[in-house]
Formats: C-alpha cells, structure tokens, sequence
C-alpha cells in the first residue's frame, strides 16, 4: 500500500502545492452587477478574529455598489470587521493590496479593479501572489468587465448566478442562492466546473448537480391532470 | 503700509517715494486715513484725518485702500514665523506681537543681541519694526511706541522709565486721553503722581480701555495680564538649524525624526501626529501633517510617512529652519504580549492603516459600522479605520443584500397590479424579466430624521432570468398624497 503512495507521488511531477495554503485567486464576474463572486470569496474566507482590507476602485464602487456590511453577516455570527479603502486608480488599488499583504494581522485581502487597466500586469499579479504566499493572507482580486489575460493568479475563476434552489416556504420566491463555479485554470487544483449552494445561516457550500431538475409542466395541478392511484 | 509697498513693488507698480502716498479705510464720514508713508507724515498728514482735509492741506496726495483683512492674516502668519526667537507669541491688536522671552534671550547672546537680531530678520522681510522689552505687557507695548529705540527695561526700573511717556502709552481709548490731557494730566507720570483714590472715584464704572488706574495696574504689573499663546502646552520638537536656505527637508529627516523619537522615550510617551514646519527666508512657515491612528515613537514608521508628503511643502524661495513637533502626545507604555519573539499583530495593522492614510488621505480608509436603523443605507455608518469598540449588539437581518449602490438606480418598471411585484424591468438598458419574487417588506421612512413628505419603500427581492438576485423597490404608493406616480429603483444586488 505504501510503495503504491510512493509511486503516485512520484508520477505526479513536481510536489502538488497544497489547496490550502492562502495565495492570489482571481475572479471574473459573469456580469458587472453579479454579486457572486463576493458572496463566494466571502463564504470562502477563512475563520478568523481578523479584519478584511478591502480595496475599490471608483468605477467598481460606481457599477457594483459597495460592500454592505448588513448583508455580510452570516447566521447568529457577527458580519466581518473590514476596513474599506475608496481609491480611484488601478495602481493605487494595487499599491494599497501590496501594503496590506505585508502585514500578517489580516483576514483577507479583496481588490476590486475595473477592466484592464496597464497597471494590472503580469508582474502585479506575480508580486501579489508572491506576497499573499509570504504573509500566509488569502487574496482576491475581482476583475469586472477584464479581460483573462496574461496573469500570475494561481486560481482563476468564473463565476455567475444561477437560478437559486426551490424555496420549501414559498414556491415563487428565490431560496438559497446557487453560483455556477468555473475554474478556468489553477496551479494546484484541477480545472472544473462546479455549482455551488450557499446557506448563508450556517454559513456553508454545498456541491449540487449541475442539471436541476427539469422545469415543471405549465399546468395548475388540478385535480385531473394528477395521476391517479 | 509697508506690506503694500512691498507688494506693490512685487508688481513692479510702486510709487516713488518722494510722492505722499496714504492708505485709506472707510471711516463714518467718508474715508480716513489708515496709514501714511514718510514723505506724507513730512507733509502734516495725520492717521485717523479724514482724506478730504487732508487733501486740501496736501494737494497731491495719492490715496490707495488699506487691506485691513489682509494685514491682520499677514500678521497671523507672522506670530507663527515669530516663534523662531521663542515658542510664545501671540497677536497683539492689530499692529504688534507679543514674545514672551522670558528664558529664551541668552539663546541670542542677550536681550540687547536678540532685539538687534529681531530687528535685522524683519528689516529683511521689508518691515520697520519697534522693539522693546519690558516686564510686563503693558510697559513693553508702551516703550515699543513711544519709549527710545530698542528700550530695555528691567523690573525695577519701570516706573521712573514709563513715566516720561505721554499719556497715549497706557493703551486708552481717545476720549479718555481728551479728558486726562484736560485735566492736566499729560504724561504717565503725571498719573501715577495723583492719589489713587481720587482716580478711582473718578473712572470707578469705566470699562478697561477708558480706566486709567486699571492699565497703569497692568503696566506696573500690579494686575496680572497674561500672555496666551495660541496653542499652550509644553511642545516636543526638535529642530535643525541650517546655514544657507535650501529646498528640500528630505536629507534632515531621519535625523529628526530620531531625536524626536528619543525625547519621547525620555518622557514614555506617544505621538499621534507630526508637523514639520520649514521657516522660509521671505517670512512665512509651510507646514506638512501626518498622523498615525495609534500612539508611537518607532523612528522608522514615523519616517515612512513622510515619504510622500514631503513633496507637497511648498519650500517657497528656500528654508533655513526645520522643525518637527510631535502632536497628540500621550502616555505609552511599552508592552510585551508574547514571549516567543513574534511581532504584534495589532501594531501592524495600525502601522497598515497609518500607511494607507497618509498616502491616501483619512477619509479614504474607513471601517463600516453597523447602526440601529431600518433605512438599509442608514444602517451602516463609516468609522475611522481602527475603531476599538466592541461591535454595538445590533440585530441583524440575513435578508439583506451583500452590495449595496450609493446612489439607488431608477429603472423602469411593468407590473401587473400598481401595489404588486414588478413583472419586468429595464435596468441599464437592459431588460430583465422577473422569474421569481420575495416580497414586499415596507420600509416607513424615519419621521424623526426624515423631512416631512418622504415616501415610504416596498423591497422586493427578485430573481431576473439569468439568476441574478436584485434588490429593488418602489418609493412611495399610488395616490398617498406625496408626489405622483411610485418610482422603482434599485438598491443592491444578493450574492
């Protein structure tokens, strides 16, 4: 059984990183207005008494609102500390996520940039991931309206809405909001495609089918269309 | 006067000087004279005249407005350029400064070396200044006017060398001047002479500017008369003296930095804000902040603040003073929260937060905080970054989206009952269709902060056709009497 370990770890080619060390992920947005994306980095931050830097861009606060602190809280648990930063370059954007990474007291850091500014280059990316692995911080930088280019974020995703789960309370309203996941490229996980449900009272992912359940016939349910028996 | 010459000369308009030249101000009958040069003191003119007379006994007069509020802004700066001699100065009516010397003359070789040397930097700034000192406020303020040239007058020896001054120098308003002058009282001696009783029966209701006997008190310093500075406590600030004027503080700063850091170990205290102040050569002090949100005394972090300040001063035509003042000093006591050597993690994040700030501005960086409200964009207030405070227990509701906009965004809506979920709705320019709906949670407006006439808002939280969870509302009902037609926004979208 051993020597069978052994000869996995030797196939497979290099030493596999771990999944869960902190690093840089980046997220593309299916839509501007999709708040997806921030409700899976935030069910995706880790536990911890620590606040979150959060860094905006003038066009992203403009497009997709800012961060609502009321809406963050997940269950009986209180909503996360964050310390929020209004900024209006890219690069400011991006010199305030380098600060933060140097310091270890952090939860998180979330930058949100709009489009492809220059600034946002293969080197800023390689700093961030760089620094995000030195200080042991996760860091996620939400890129709307960009394009997926050249980029040294370990994982990349796309993320949208889906149709959210059948509410068991109320048949035409919403229920636990489902995010259709597409990790288009990773360095330490395996690419795929994944929907996600959030319960945001306990606070957890579940994994469900990718094909729900068919919608149902139009019809009211009455009495003769029901099968007998 | 000679702020205007000065500035007239900058715009290469200036008179010459045999002309007489008077500053004017609006008096109650027509304009007075303010301020004259030489050659119209020569010619008779006297300040306070109206400029009618005094045109009539000096035909070519040339008369100009007096900037009064920009004398006494001028002279504001000039109380803080004046700390240079000593750190107690304060403004003193509208045409003199105040130093409070006491222990700073030796630093200048003595009080007859520091009044040469006043006199020389403001000669240089293009003012004529008279200088006295004199144990107390009164006496100096009446030697500078009317006592010899750089008098100095030591404490025993006020009396018998005020009391050859006239009577003007005791700092009375005119009327009363008039009225000791009838009285045959012509100078400050003459009132000391009289029996004390006898003038206080005589000017026992007068207000301090009429009452001879309370300024003679304050003269002969029998009456205290304290010197105010515009900001009073002890200071810790270090500065550099430097040879030749130069442009760009950068060099000095470690340096300065580390003894302010030294002096505040000295003491176990803290600073919460440095200001670096460069005294330039044409008489005006430019001055750069930074603050940290939590007290300190690390050289190093003090300096990293300044990095991106410094070239924000504005240096002017050079400085040949640097000095840097630490601001909100407080105790701090050294702490050590853990044994095995790893740095604070609270220190950090406010080191973090000070970076951020200093480069982005204070308003920039802000904590969230939640609030007892029902109005969602009242529910949540900015805090500075790094708010201590226990989280308030506020109750929060899990229907609440995660984005919220700043402004609400209209849209425009189909529904099928005027009181009903919206059907369908167009939101930046484009067409969404509403596939489910929760709703609506009516929102009253808060009367107690609300203007009157504020509408009430229906939420719904709806589903679009592409999954996407928007939170929208309609402000105010069909025919509630506030307005026309409801208007649909929307507030915020659910993750």
């Amino acid at each position: 059984m051993r020597s069978v370990r052994l000869q996995e770890k030797l196939a497979g080619q290099a030493q596999q990183p771990d999944p869960a060390t902190p690093t840089l992920s980046e997220v593309f947005p299916d839509t501007a207005t999709d708040a997806a994306a921030v409700g899976y980095l935030l069910a995706r931050l880790p536990r911890k008494e620590a606040p979150v830097l959060w860094v905006q861009d003038r066009l992203s606060r403009k497009e997709s609102g800012r961060p609502y602190l009321a809406g963050m809280a997940t269950g009986a648990a209180a909503p996360p500390a964050i310390i929020l930063v209004d900024l209006s370059r890219a690069q400011d954007v991006l010199w305030a996520m380098e600060e933060g990474l140097r310091c270890r007291a952090l939860r998180a850091v979330v930058g949100e940039v709009w489009g492809d500014p220059p600034a946002l280059d293969f080197t800023a990316t390689k700093r961030l991931a760089l620094r995000s692995e030195a200080a042991q911080v996760p860091c996620w930088l939400v890129r709307r309206a960009g394009a997926a280019n050249l980029s040294a974020a370990r994982d990349r995703w796309r993320i949208a809405s889906a149709p959210s789960a059948p509410n068991p309370h109320d048949a035409q309203a919403p229920g636990l909001p489902r995010w259709s996941l597409d990790l288009f490229r990773s360095r330490r996980l395996k690419p795929g495609q994944w929907v996600a449900e959030h319960d945001r009272t306990a606070d957890r992912l579940y994994r469900v089918a990718a094909s729900g359940d068919g919608a149902l016939a139009a019809g009211d349910g009455a009495q003769r269309e029901r099968a007998t028996g | 006067m000679e702020r205007w010459q000065r500035v007239m000369e900058r715009n290469g308009s200036a008179p010459p000087d045999e002309v007489p030249l008077v500053l004017a101000r609006e008096g109650h009958h027509g304009p007075v004279i303010h301020a004259a040069n030489r050659t119209a003191r020569l010619a008779g003119i006297q300040t306070g005249a109206r400029v009618v007379d005094m045109r009539a006994l000096c035909p070519e007069l040339k008369v100009e407005y007096a900037d009064i509020a920009g004398d006494r802004h001028a002279l504001d700066r000039l109380v803080l350029w004046a700390r240079r001699w000593c750190p107690w100065t304060v403004r003193d009516g509208d045409d003199g400064l105040i130093l409070d010397t006491t222990g700073s003359d030796h630093l200048m070789g003595g009080e007859a070396a520091m009044l040469i040397e006043m006199e020389t930097q403001l000669s240089r700034l293009g003012l004529s200044a008279g200088l006295a000192v004199a144990p107390t406020w009164g006496a100096a303020w009446a030697l500078a006017r009317f006592g010899p040239v750089r008098s100095i007058c030591a404490a025993d020896e006020v009396s018998w060398k005020l009391g050859a001054l006239p009577v003007p120098a005791l700092r009375l308003d005119g009327e009363t001047v008039l009225l000791l002058r009838r009285l045959g009282l012509k100078t400050v001696g003459d009132v000391i002479d009289v029996p004390r009783l006898s003038l206080t029966r005589r000017f026992v209701k007068a207000p301090l500017q009429a009452n001879p006997v309370l300024r003679l008190d304050q003269m002969l310093g029998k009456t205290a008369e304290p010197v105010a500075s515009v900001d009073a406590k002890p200071r810790i600030h270090v500065q550099t003296q430097l040879p030749e004027p130069i442009f760009d503080p950068t060099a000095h700063l470690p340096d300065l930095c580390a003894d302010l850091c030294d002096r505040l170990t000295q003491t176990g205290q803290g600073c919460r804000s440095l200001l670096l102040t460069v005294y330039k050569t044409d008489g005006d002090v430019s001055t750069v902040e930074v603050a940290t949100s939590a007290p300190t005394r690390d050289a190093d972090h003090l300096l990293g603040l300044f990095r991106d300040k410094v070239e924000r001063i504005n240096p002017g035509f050079g400085f040949d003073l640097i000095t840097l003042t630490a601001g909100g000093v407080e105790p701090l006591e050294l702490v050590q929260n853990a044994f095995d050597g790893n740095s604070d993690e609270a220190l950090h994040l406010s080191r973090l937060i000070d970076r951020l700030s200093a480069r982005f501005g204070p308003r920039a960086v802000t904590r969230p905080l939640l609030r007892e409200s029902h109005v969602p964009e009242r529910a949540e207030a900015r805090g500075t970054a790094l708010t201590t405070l226990e989280r308030p227990t506020v109750e929060v509701r899990t229907d609440r989206p995660i984005r919220l906009f700043d402004h609400p965004e209209e849209v425009r809506v189909l529904y099928a009952v005027p009181e009903g979920p919206p059907a369908q709705f167009v939101w930046r320019k484009q067409t969404l269709r509403v596939a489910r709906y929760a709703g609506p949670e009516r929102i009253a407006p808060e009367w107690w902060t609300d203007r009157p006439g504020t509408r009430l808002r229906d939420y719904f939280k709806v589903e679009d056709q592409f999954g996407r969870r928007i939170w929208l509302y309609r402000e105010g009902l069909h025919e509630d009497g506030r307005g026309g037609d409801p208007r649909w926004f929307v507030h915020g979208c659910f993750g």
